[in-house]
């Protein structure tokens, strides 16, 4: 598989638009990211991402705060648009 | 405290229904549904706990056409699978009680995400009706969404609203009548679910057939197996035999993915709906929120703005809140208890000093007090309820980290500063129970306005003009004693334990004033009635204690203690009235002060700064300022710490922590005090 294009969350800066891939967490973590709209699929766009600290995503027509240990665990596909 | 019997939601019926019909409000955070269930019952609502969890309860009555219904608001979910206790007592409620009616609430202006806790519960067989709310922001937005298609398109009722405006309330009346009366045919679509994964389920509700305890639906308990599912998947590991559990198990260890393909299953159904009922999607804007966010969610501006807002709440609380608090202290409780002691004035001294000073002084002390609390309520329902709260969290996250807390252990810390009662109480947003406990642990080192109240008293007094930059030092010293200990205990109690930090940015929106008056009005209540029956309690022991033996107060076993103690105090400086007024601060904070007027024969108003200035030297006065800062959590807060830990063994600790702290930053700061020559 051709994974030149796959990121983790954590490198998309603010405006970049995405495709969810994958998540590397054990399966609660799993779970509450589905139920706010990660799921495989999903697009996702950074709204905020300063580098370091938590980032804020738009997924689903919801934005979401995620820390920054558990952005870098989810992997996405950026989409150029 | 909680009742002696089972502690499970699962085995116990929560509420008794005498024929009267049942509502269940059911919606994700952040949808509106408080304030749908404010509109329902106005005040005819009770708030407490779910029976052995610290998960709030509000359930309330109205009226439709003569007939009373009973509503029940669950608790706020984005999903029914089991991540939190939340969860659990949504879903458990919902099929163990049967409500006549479950209403599910929906953000129109976030249908996509709103609509997934609808495809669990529209999987679940229920009389199930769905509100559309906000519609006012969804049109604002550009959106235009037809009821009507949605309701086609799902099966089940739609009714749009706007809640904070009291539209389309008429037509929830309606909706809900004829769903009680079953006049409403419910064909509800379900979410499908993957081919290859069907065939799975099908092989699971094989192996629990005739398993499956009561009242959970068979192919719901395999999907939650299917997805994972802890709690369920527990039950069923128990009401299994050995080798069908073993079959079950190894099927679910085969698609332990099948998790992410279900709720793929669940957006793709969700998103069908939307494409049908939303004419035109949401043009790419920016919204305001997003604007706002650019400051408020900012690195450095945030914490500014965060910064700024603590100081305005300070400001509201001095320049209103204590004014009026010296008033109610002086004027209500001062004149009742001149009442009392002239109704009195015939009966025994220690029945007299027993009103007067004891229940009325105890009682008098916690109710000035109120002022400053329903501030302190107002400010934070306020910024609760326009979404600032979490941004406040976001900023935060960073400093949290130093203590392996991330954003969310945020918010109850901040209500701390109002009191450190309703900040123990507020740990409950936090999902990770060592989290929890260890926020619990380090909240009560927050200044609350009670010992703010005490520097305001004696920091001019020793200070003069540097009074406030001594305050200000106090303050911060505390959120250093706090992120500290806070890191120590991370590191060698808890461990280095994380929590994951995912949390919603609700958009920003107007405040309502009917949300924000009935909680201020809710939490107010609470804390009178914590008032009246533990602080009371507590207070009569400490006016006990210094009574007996003979009347006299320099005699009496309270200040026996004191000088017994007198050595450790000796240490930061502070002589046995110093020593006994900390002491006498358990009941109440303030009542330092109180005490120190007794102690030196003198009215708080006059003379007694004089006396203590010519009396303590400066470095003493700096000492008994930071330890007053640091002290033993006051009783009301210990009662609350013993309630939401469920543990004496926790309480005690923090009991304990608090004491160490305190002596070791007393000492500290005398001695360097005296070092620098103070």
């Amino acid at each position: 598989m051709d994974n030149t294009n796959h990121f983790s969350l954590t490198e998309l800066a603010a405006g970049d638009h995405a495709t969810v891939m994958a998540f590397t967490f054990g399966r609660g973590v799993v779970t509450r990211l589905a139920s706010l709209g990660f799921t495989p699929g999903a697009l996702v766009s950074m709204i905020q991402n300063y580098g370091r600290g938590p980032l804020i995503v738009s997924v689903r027509g919801a934005q979401v705060a995620l820390g920054r240990g558990e952005a870098a665990k989810i992997m996405v596909e950026r989409r150029l648009e | 405290m909680s009742d002696c019997h089972s502690t499970s939601v699962a085995s116990q019926p929560v509420i008794v229904r005498d024929k009267m019909p049942l509502v269940a409000l059911a919606g994700q955070p952040n949808v509106g549904k408080s304030t749908l269930f404010n509109l329902l019952t106005g005040l005819n609502q009770h708030v407490g706990n779910w029976p052995g969890k610290t998960v709030e309860r509000r359930e309330g009555r109205f009226v439709i056409e003569g007939r009373e219904v009973g509503i029940v608001d669950l608790p706020g979910t984005y999903s029914l699978t089991a991540n939190s206790p939340e969860e659990v007592i949504a879903r458990e409620f919902i099929l163990r009680e049967q409500p006549d009616v479950v209403i599910a609430i929906v953000d129109a202006a976030n249908l996509e995400r709103s609509l997934y806790l609808v495809a669990e519960l529209i999987a679940l067989s229920i009389p199930l009706a769905v509100i559309l709310n906000m519609m006012d922001v969804a049109s604002q937005e550009g959106l235009r969404i037809e009821p009507d298609v949605l309701e086609a398109a799902l099966g089940v009722p739609v009714i749009s609203m706007t809640a904070t405006r009291a539209r389309g309330i008429q037509d929830l009346y309606r909706v809900i009548q004829e769903t009680m009366d079953g006049h409403r045919a419910l064909t509800p679509r379900l979410p499908e679910i993957r081919a290859d994964h069907r065939v799975v389920l099908d092989e699971i509700s094989h192996h629990i057939a005739g398993y499956v305890p009561t009242p959970y639906p068979e192919n719901w308990i395999a999907l939650k197996l299917l997805e994972g599912d802890t709690e369920i998947t527990r039950t069923m590991q128990t009401a299994l035999p050995a080798e069908k559990w073993e079959a079950v198990y190894a099927l679910l260890r085969q698609h332990d993915d099948a998790l992410l393909a279900i709720a793929s299953g669940r957006y793709e159904w969700i998103g069908r709906m939307v494409r049908a009922a939303v004419a035109h999607p949401r043009v790419g804007q920016i919204s305001i929120t997003n604007r706002l966010d650019r400051w408020a969610a900012h690195p450095f501006w945030g914490l500014v703005i965060l910064a700024g807002i603590l100081g305005l709440v300070f400001w509201l609380t001095f320049t209103i809140g204590s004014p009026v608090q010296g008033w109610l202290s002086a004027q209500v409780v001062g004149g009742l208890s001149g009442l009392m002691s002239q109704a009195l004035a015939g009966a025994p001294f220690w029945l007299r000093s027993l009103f007067v000073d004891g229940v009325l002084g105890g009682l008098g002390a916690v109710l000035t007090f109120l002022p400053i609390m329903v501030i302190f309520f107002a400010v934070f329902g306020l910024l609760e309820d326009t979404g600032y709260m979490a941004r406040a969290a976001f900023v935060m996250d960073n400093v949290m980290h130093l203590m392996g807390l991330h954003g969310k252990s945020f918010l109850p810390l901040f209500l701390g500063f109002g009191c450190n009662v309703p900040s123990i109480m507020g740990t409950r947003v936090i999902d990770s129970k060592p989290a929890r406990f260890l926020t619990i642990l380090v909240a009560p080192l927050v200044p609350c306005t009670a010992r703010m109240a005490v520097v305001a008293f004696l920091a001019p007094a020793f200070f003069g003009s540097k009074a406030l930059f001594v305050s200000w030092g106090l303050v911060l010293l505390s959120m250093i004693a706090l992120v500290v200990s806070g890191a120590l205990l991370n590191r060698f109690v808890f461990r280095g334990q994380r929590s994951s930090f995912i949390m919603e940015m609700p958009l920003y929106h107007i405040p309502n004033r009917r949300t924000i008056g009935l909680l201020v009005w809710q939490r107010s209540i609470s804390f009178l009635k914590k008032a009246g029956t533990n602080i009371l309690a507590m207070a009569l022991v400490i006016w006990a204690l210094s009574v007996l033996p003979n009347g006299n107060l320099n005699d009496s076993y309270l200040v026996q203690f004191g000088k017994w103690v007198e050595p450790v105090g000796r240490w930061m400086g502070m002589d046995w009235r110093l020593t006994v007024a900390l002491i006498t601060s358990f009941p109440a904070k303030e009542n330092a002060i109180a005490t120190l007027g007794v102690l030196f024969g003198s009215s708080p108003n006059v003379g007694l700064t004089q006396t203590l200035t010519s009396t303590f030297s400066t470095a003493t006065a700096l000492s008994f300022l930071v330890v007053t800062m640091l002290f033993i959590p006051c009783m009301a807060t210990v009662a609350v710490i013993r309630q939401e830990t469920d543990s004496w063994a926790w309480t005690l600790l923090n009991i304990a922590l608090l004491l160490v702290i305190s002596i070791a930053a007393g000492a500290g700061v005398y001695h360097l005090a005296l070092a620098v020559g103070l």
